[in-house]
């Protein structure tokens, strides 16, 4: 069974189609990027996956590891191991990213009925992965994403989700406003984590992302759907001849 | 003393004409402090009850949020003492000397008066004016503003209350709790206190306000506090009250140079609740922290109006102040910042904001700063809305449940006030009662 099977997905924001019939298969242990041109529905497709409210499904279906995700509130999506790594991460005033942590953590294990974990249990295990990518402990007393730059906002996405340990990450644009040393910490981040039970979607916009996440599959999104699918190489040749072919075959 | 109302009293006011007459004779202290009721009352007798159409009580008409006037409250039997039993316990494990008011009264035996640490006395208010106390008569309504029409009835009415002195330089580790209880029987108190932190001193004065709900007693509280010359004290307040109770409180505060003072009001309870502070910064170099959190729900309303009076130079004062309000509750914040001709160098900021969770409620912020100084800072910021729901869908992404993500959002919200108390024990039992709170609302 695949872990993620998206059928026909129609869908879209106030009205306004945006994704037009997408269908998309990732099984698990696989890395699959998804590739396009600004508008063609990447981070609606991201929104969507995770349930932001306003996106709106019109037909088709999605299941997650064989549940309709759409029986299910982002809550407990993310309890049922999917995770959204936003592009742009919010600053939540007053909320200390230790609490954070350990209140999604356990919020997820309680629903999957493990039990909580104990607040040393959790400072242990917070401080390993933590140190894996060099977020220092300063940085997780202070209000979550608060004052933080750009790179450090990216490192913390990724740090939820090593702690979170989801089936499924979606990765919207991370490499958006990265440097090149920023780049590579986050993109460790990710490949420590790739495994056979994991599988990843990579959302960008440009080929360089995927030199250090490299993906098993690349997918070309125009217009709301899928037109083009392929091995890594495919990424090279769109940084080679950007999406102009794509554009005009959705329009065709 | 002439009492004619000319206008049209309401059954209140009537009332409280009638209090007044019964009740004079037998309220404590003769010579100037019933010349000083009766000046009070005269007040009163003049302008009525606050209404609409006096500015400082525009959003909190008493005339007609005030149907009835209870009768005063009788002196505590031992069933009205037994409900004090549970009292405070909104603090937690807050390690604190409790003295205990039931209906206003002072009651000793069920107070920690024991092993008074050196520097600090403390006394009834009822004592002191019946033994007619010249330390106490010398500071008693130096401060609170006269013309204020609840200040006023307090003073006509007082009853009893606290009479706390802080000797020079004495440092008071243990924490003192003003424990006010209103018991069963719904009635009128009028409760009056005059704590004196003299120069050097430390202190931290937590003051609560309870009492059973669905009953709709009425509560005029007032506190004068003079604080000396490089005194640093730390002020509570927590109104807890029923959820019928009319609750009006007072502080009225004379600052000293270079002293350190903290206010903090956290209002939770009551139906129709009114917090007034006037501040007179009269020393200069004075740091002082003036916050507060409000919660309020069902049809709540309570209002929170503040003078800070910066008359000295060089003083700083932060003011912040944070609602939630659910239901069709109703919440008011007037802030006024005065800086006088001579406070130079007046840095002063203060900003409100509202958390709104429902469509039905509202709230109504009036901030002022009227500056007669040409050197100072001075400055105000205030917002109203809703939850974040970009923050919420981000908290819901990361597995927490709707219900909980908002929880930990008004946390955070109140919690940015809250952090300014000193006192960690007591930040933890204000953030436990808004946990509390959060569980139980509507």
């Amino acid at each position: 069974m695949a872990l993620l099977a998206i059928r026909n997905l129609h869908a879209g924001i106030e009205g306004k189609e945006i994704l037009r019939g997408l269908d998309l298969t990732v099984n698990a242990g696989e890395v699959h990027a998804i590739m396009g041109p600004n508008g063609s529905g990447k981070s609606t497709l991201a929104y969507v996956l995770a349930g932001k409210a306003g996106y709106e499904r019109t037909a088709g279906e999605v299941l997650f590891n064989g549940k309709n995700l759409f029986d299910m509130e982002p809550d407990e999506r993310a309890a049922a191991g999917l995770f959204l790594a936003f592009q742009y991460p919010l600053e939540i005033p007053g909320v200390a990213t230790m609490t954070f942590l350990r209140t999604a953590l356990n919020a997820q294990r309680k629903k999957r009925g493990n039990p909580e974990l104990s607040t040393p249990e959790f400072i242990k295990k917070v401080r390993e992965v933590a140190g894996n990518l060099g977020i220092d402990q300063d940085m997780l007393r202070r209000a979550v994403n608060v004052g933080f730059s750009g790179g450090e906002k990216k490192r913390n996405e990724v740090l939820q989700m090593a702690l979170l340990e989801p089936r499924l990450a979606v990765l919207d644009e991370t490499d958006s406003g990265l440097d090149i040393d920023a780049l590579k910490i986050v993109s460790d981040g990710v490949n420590r984590l790739r495994s056979p039970e994991r599988a990843f979607i990579v959302i960008t916009h440009y080929q360089r992302l995927l030199n250090y996440i490299v993906p098993d599959v690349v997918h070309v999104l125009s217009k709301g759907r899928i037109v083009k699918t392929g091995g890594k190489e495919l990424a090279l040749t769109l940084e080679a001849h950007g999406y102009g072919e794509y554009q005009e075959e959705a329009v065709a | 003393m002439n009492a004619e109302l000319t206008t049209n009293k309401t059954a209140a006011e009537s009332a409280l004409v009638n209090t007044f007459a019964k009740a004079r004779d037998h309220l404590p202290g003769d010579g100037n402090v019933a010349a000083q009721r009766t000046a009070a009352f005269e007040l009163f007798a003049k302008q009525g009850l606050p209404h609409r159409r006096i500015e400082e009580w525009k959003y909190t008409d008493l005339r007609a949020l005030m149907r009835e006037a209870k009768p005063l409250a009788s002196p505590p039997d031992a069933a009205a003492k037994a409900s004090a039993k549970t009292a405070g316990s909104m603090l937690g494990d807050v390690e604190a000397r409790r003295l205990i008011f039931v209906d206003g009264i002072f009651v000793p035996e069920l107070s920690d008066l024991k092993g008074l640490e050196s520097g600090l006395s403390i006394g009834s208010l009822a004592d002191a004016l019946a033994g007619g106390d010249p330390a106490v008569l010398a500071y008693l309504g130096k401060i609170a503003p006269a013309g204020d029409v609840a200040v006023a009835l307090n003073t006509a009415l007082m009853g009893d209350g606290a009479v706390i002195r802080i000797g020079g330089g004495a440092t008071i580790e243990r924490p003192l709790h003003l424990c006010f209880v209103t018991s069963q029987k719904p009635a009128a108190t009028f409760a009056r206190s005059l704590v004196t932190v003299e120069p050097g001193a430390r202190v931290m004065l937590i003051e609560s306000h309870e009492g059973p709900a669905g009953s709709d007693y009425q509560i005029n509280s007032a506190l004068e506090l003079f604080v000396g010359e490089r005194a640093h004290i730390d002020h509570v307040k927590i109104i807890a009250d029923g959820t019928e109770a009319l609750h009006v409180s007072t502080l009225a505060a004379a600052v000293a140079a270079r002293a350190r003072f903290n206010t903090f009001s956290f209002v939770m309870g009551g139906a129709v609740v009114r917090n007034q502070m006037f501040l007179n910064f009269d020393g200069e170099d004075t740091v002082a922290g003036i916050r507060g959190a409000t919660l309020l729900g069902g049809r709540q309303h309570a209002d929170t109006t503040l003078l800070a009076n910066h008359i000295a130079r060089g003083c700083q004062s932060r003011e912040v102040f944070k609602s939630v309000l659910g239901g069709e509750a109703h919440g008011v914040f007037q802030g006024r910042i005065v800086v006088r001709r001579g406070a130079q160098k007046t840095d002063a900021k203060m900003m409100t904001q509202a958390l709104l969770l429902s469509e039905r409620a509202e709230a109504d912020n009036k901030p002022e700063l009227e500056i007669y100084a040409d050197d100072v800072q001075c400055g105000h910021g205030a917002t109203a809305g809703a939850l974040d729901d970009e923050l919420k869908f981000y908290l819901m992404a990361r597995g927490i449940p709707a219900a909980e993500a908002e929880a930990l959002l008004i946390q955070a919200f109140l919690g940015e006030a809250i952090e300014g108390i000193e006192h960690a024990g007591l930040r933890e039992a204000l953030m436990d009662s808004v946990a509390a709170w959060l569980k139980v609302r509507q």
